[in-house]
């Protein structure tokens, strides 16, 4: 990427302030960056980092009470502070397009999508049935390949993968010079996000279009990008080339975000995530020297008093850091100290299963319409949990992987017992769980306790942590008031908040600090199986770190069994002994985390591994899975998974179920191909994979 | 979709049996004795019997309620008590006025609730959403008599555009009855005006928020096209439903507005009907009341559904 051409973008010395108040409080303070068409750029960052709304600046469409206070924006030199309002909205038209986070919230809910697309590409004086024919051109372009449907959707009947696809075509409608995505792949599936990245980077190539990549996952910004920002509370703290990014970042702030992301097959035990201290500074406290100070493992006396300046490296990068040569000289590391230990109970598995699900199956009637039901049509079901047999040992942790709609969620409301299920059994040690939750004695709520996705939902927001710590405390365990709030303070301690939090509201906590607040309260009755739905996802990488590590520890002192589900197959390698991986209501591999993770694989968990946005950039001939996730209402026949299996046999996978194949003892798929032949097929491919990763710059 | 509106449909119906029979019950255990009131203070007691049993008084009360229902449903709504006229010809002559009057509310207060709600929604919080949502609120917090006290000052005795008195003969039509309608229906509408700008304006602010107004914006469509074609189809949708339902009080709810204004509408004739215990009639304005909110209800269901894409009925 040496070619010297003009920019296409640069941002120079640019603060955003937003007025809160009397206050003014600058979010992006003093930011350049250029780039180049055909080039992509990275911006990387947690939330409260900036970078939304530096890509909005750049946008020139900041909300009201944001304003460019400093420095300018140029678009191939003209400078975009300064147009006029009708001169903007041409930029925007032809120039500059955004891609942004949420797919869903940004189509127009009651204008079908061939309406919308429309919109974006009439020049004035086409028909409009030359437009339409463009606009199914386009939704052609982004891998569509019925776009005549598609166009005479409406935004809901759409998938969140075909929703990003068709803002993608609209935002690639007019050939642009600068494409903004902020977060485009942020809530879809990991199969999605690699179809969709798979898209943009070919797109880009084709077009020579000028990309500036938002994003907090520093994987999917090394599989797309050349050359990467980093952003830490507004401002700028590093600047290096994707290769540096993997070789060597020089900024402790990046060397965290790196350490904080587990990678697929690193395991708690072995080789533990380092997060960051702390939270992220808060725009109305800055720090008086370097902002990062605070929460560094480097910090020294001139770190707290003087803000370091942005200085260039002898590879042509640009870092922020009074140690930065140290750093790079090898004197010092810019990874933070490895904790003491990790203790991690490797107790081998015994017989006994803490929780046991045996054929747990759950469907969803459709509602028939009253002449249907007169006509005593079969009701149609959704078979959202079909079959699903798996037990957890004691103090053990079981992985649930699958992508969205593969029923991991309804299956853990079955074992709770939030959702009844409609057949099979759950056992938890030698207890038969009755369906319902009104049906179970307080001893079971106080043995089986989940943590939820989303604190904010799960945490009443007028109730104070005392209150929520200390309910369950005196409900299931029998404690008095005043008892239960000396364990509510031990609790608090556990998750590593200080007890004076008692008395605050969830509105007074972040993200992370409500996150530990429901995993203490789901610690309070001392459970045995803890159920753990997505319980990390939605929070920042190095708060998800710190998570995952107290998930680990709070395990080896407490001797909870976890059930941990998410779609993130490398949070689970990370923190499960064994692993199951779910596809459309069934479980369709089951292992210990070692084998499972290595060939031979069921092709679905071989597709779910090959989307994983990697660091070391190694994308290429990955596998994909074609379309969408089938519906549960009518699941195909035969296996499940034959309509989108890269590795589909023939008629025997579409008519007849597959058999259970056993690839070591414990480890287990269900696939028509025999353990040696699928190995003999995806080893090559996994060394083809490590090859040219190798070949296209050392792995970390 | 058919399927949805027979089934509706046929909820309605129910909803019109039951309240039937809860009308029926009611004005049973009203005071008073009908024969007595029909025939004054000093009628013999032979002849109160005789009256009685002519208008099956004195038969047991389910055989009242179904012989009473199913003249009801044939059409035979009964002789008004006090007036002697038949009961239907009344209530239909008075429900035309009610429709009228209800029509032009809705011709006025549609566009102007709308335009105002609009206006204030895109310019939040400033000066002129200001003045609108307080000129609005300030006008709401007046009860019906004042506001159209102050009309009938204003534009009738004062300028003289409007009569002060609504008092249409029967069978005056639209156009003709046009000029007495219009001060009751601006009253209407000053009562309509502010819960419909205020709904109308937070569903623009809430729509102005939405992400898919930053992909018009920034596809670079002028402010206008981005308002017009993208924001109100989605934020007018509760508006419409709730104006739909509205209509069902302009029939039947307008009781002050109709007195105050002398207006024969369903309103007065209620009152009327009140005030003679005039039993029949009573019981085909209720009847009529329900159904006419029942209907309007379900048009606004089917109209929400008409406009957003995102329901389906089944």
């Amino acid at each position: 990427m040496n070619k010297p051409s003009p920019p296409v973008l640069q941002v120079d010395g640019l603060t955003v302030a937003y007025r809160r108040g009397q206050q003014s409080l600058a979010a992006v303070r003093n930011v350049s960056l250029s780039i180049a068409a055909g080039q992509a750029y990275g911006l990387v960052g947690e939330s409260g980092s900036g970078k939304s709304t530096l890509a909005l600046a750049v946008m020139q469409y900041l909300p009201e009470n944001g304003q460019i206070t400093g420095g300018a924006v140029r678009l191939a030199g003209q400078d975009l502070a300064t147009l006029p309002r009708e001169q903007m909205q041409q930029v925007w038209r032809d120039q500059i397009k955004l891609v942004p986070q949420d797919p869903g919230a940004s189509l127009n809910p009651s204008l079908r999508i061939g309406d919308q697309l429309d919109e974006a590409l009439r020049d004035g004086g086409e028909t409009g049935q030359e437009l339409r024919s463009r606009s199914l051109e386009q939704l052609r372009q982004v891998r569509i390949t019925d776009p005549e449907r598609v166009a005479a959707s409406y935004p809901h009947q759409l998938s969140g993968g075909m929703q990003q696809r068709v803002l993608i075509a609209m935002a690639l409608a007019r050939q642009p010079s600068l494409l903004i995505l902020d977060e485009p792949t942020t809530n879809l599936d990991v199969t999605t996000e690699a179809a969709i990245l798979d898209l943009v980077r070919d797109l880009v190539q084709d077009h020579r279009t000028a990309i500036l990549y938002v994003s907090h996952n520093l994987g999917v910004v090394a599989t797309l990008c050349d050359r990467v920002a980093v952003l830490y509370a507004g401002e700028m703290v590093e600047d290096l080339t994707t290769q540096q990014l993997r070789l060597r970042p020089l900024h402790p702030y990046t060397a965290g975000l790196l350490d904080s992301v587990p990678r697929v097959g690193q395991r708690a035990g072995v080789d533990p995530l380092l997060p960051i201290a702390g939270n992220i500074a808060r725009l109305d406290a800055l720090p008086a020297g370097c902002v990062f100070a605070p929460r560094c493992h480097l910090a020294q006396q001139p770190c707290l008093d003087v803000r370091p300046e942005l200085e260039e490296t002898s590879d042509g990068g640009l870092v922020r850091c009074h140690r930065w040569r140290e750093i790079a000289a090898g004197e010092v590391s810019a990874s933070a100290a490895r904790p003491a230990t990790i203790v991690v109970q490797n107790d081998a598995p015994g017989d006994a299963s803490a929780l046991a699900m045996t054929g747990l199956v759950k469907r969803f009637p459709v509602r028939r319409s009253l002449a249907e039901m007169l006509r005593r049509t079969s009701a149609r079901q959704v078979h959202a949990v079909d079959g699903v047999s798996l037990h957890v040992a004691p103090r053990r942790t079981l992985g649930l992987v699958g992508e969205s709609g593969s029923g991991k969620t309804t299956t853990a409301r079955c074992v709770v017992g939030l959702a009844e299920r409609t057949g099979g059994e759950v056992t938890l040690f030698d207890i038969v769980l009755a369906p319902g939750l009104d049906a179970r004695d307080a001893s079971v709520l106080r043995r089986l306790q989940m943590v939820f996705q989303n604190p904010d939902e799960a945490l009443n927001p007028y109730r104070t942590v005392g209150d929520v710590l200390q309910r369950p405390l005196q409900r299931l365990m029998g404690l008095s008031p005043a008892e239960a709030r000396a364990e509510a303070a031990r609790l608090l301690e556990a998750v590593r908040l200080s007890p004076a939090y008692l008395d605050r509201t969830p509105g007074q906590l972040s993200g992370g600090e409500k996150q530990r607040v429901t995993i203490a309260r789901s610690f309070a009755s001392n459970p045995d199986v803890l159920i753990l739905d997505e319980s990390v996802s939605a929070l920042d990488v190095s708060v998800q770190a710190s998570i995952l590590n107290l998930l680990t520890e709070l395990q080896a002192e407490q001797g909870s069994a976890y059930l941990f589900i998410s779609h993130d197959l490398a949070a689970v390698s990370y923190l499960a002994d064994d692993i199951a991986v779910m596809y459309l209501g069934q479980i369709v591999e089951v292992g210990p985390t070692e084998l499972v993770l290595h060939p031979p694989f069921h092709p679905y968990t071989e597709a779910l591994l090959s989307a994983v946005p990697r660091l070391d950039g190694a994308t290429e001939e990955s596998i994909r899975l074609p379309g969408d996730l089938p519906s549960a209402i009518d699941p195909p026949g035969g296996c499940r998974f034959h309509t989108r299996c890269p590795r589909l046999l023939g008629d025997i996978c579409r008519e007849q179920e597959p058999p259970w194949q056993e690839a070591a003892p414990g480890h287990r798929y269900r696939c028509h191909i025999a353990p040696d032949e699928l190995a003999a097929v995806q080893v090559i491919a996994e060394q083809n994979g490590r090859l040219r990763r190798e070949m296209s710059g050392a792995g970390r | 979709m058919s399927r949805y509106v027979a089934r509706r449909l046929g909820f309605l119906l129910l909803t019109l049996l039951i309240t039937s029979l809860i009308v029926f019950v009611v004005t049973q255990w009203l005071p008073g004795d009908v024969a007595r009131v029909i025939l004054g203070r000093e009628a013999s007691e032979p002849a109160l019997a005789a009256l009685r049993a002519e208008l099956g008084l004195d038969k047991p009360l389910p055989v009242q309620y179904l012989s009473w229902l199913g003249r009801f449903v044939t059409g035979d709504w009964g002789t008004s008590y006090s007036t002697g006229l038949p009961v239907r010809d009344l209530v239909l002559e008075r429900a035309g006025n009610s429709l009228m009057l209800a029509g032009l509310t809705l011709l006025i207060a549609v566009p102007l609730s709308v335009f105002l709600g609009v206006v204030a929604g895109l310019k939040a919080d400033k000066p002129l959403d200001t003045t609108i949502s307080v000129g609005s609120l300030a006008v709401v917090g007046l009860p019906e008599f004042v506001t159209g006290l102050i009309l009938i000052d204003l534009l009738a005795l004062r300028l003289h555009l409007f009569p002060a008195n609504s008092s249409i003969r029967p069978g005056t039509g639209f156009v003709e009855a046009l000029p007495q309608l219009v001060l009751p229906a601006l009253t209407a509408t000053l009562v309509l005006l502010a819960y419909v700008t205020r709904l109308t304006r937070a569903g623009v602010i809430e729509e102005l928020r939405q992400g898919y107004v930053r992909t018009a914006t920034l596809k670079g469509l002028p402010r206008r096209t981005v308002v017009g074609r993208h924001v109100l189809r989605n934020a007018l949708l509760p508006t419409i439903t709730v104006l739909a339902i509205s209509f069902g009080w302009l029939i039947s709810g307008l009781i002050v507005i109709e007195n105050v204004f002398n207006y024969p509408g369903l309103g007065r004739l209620m009152t009327f009907a009140i005030d003679r215990r005039d039993l029949p009639l009573m019981q085909a304005i209720t009847l009529l009341t329900v159904l006419v909110f029942a209907l309007a209800n379900l048009g606004a269901d089917l109209l929400y559904a008409a406009l957003n894409p995102r329901i389906r009925l089944e």
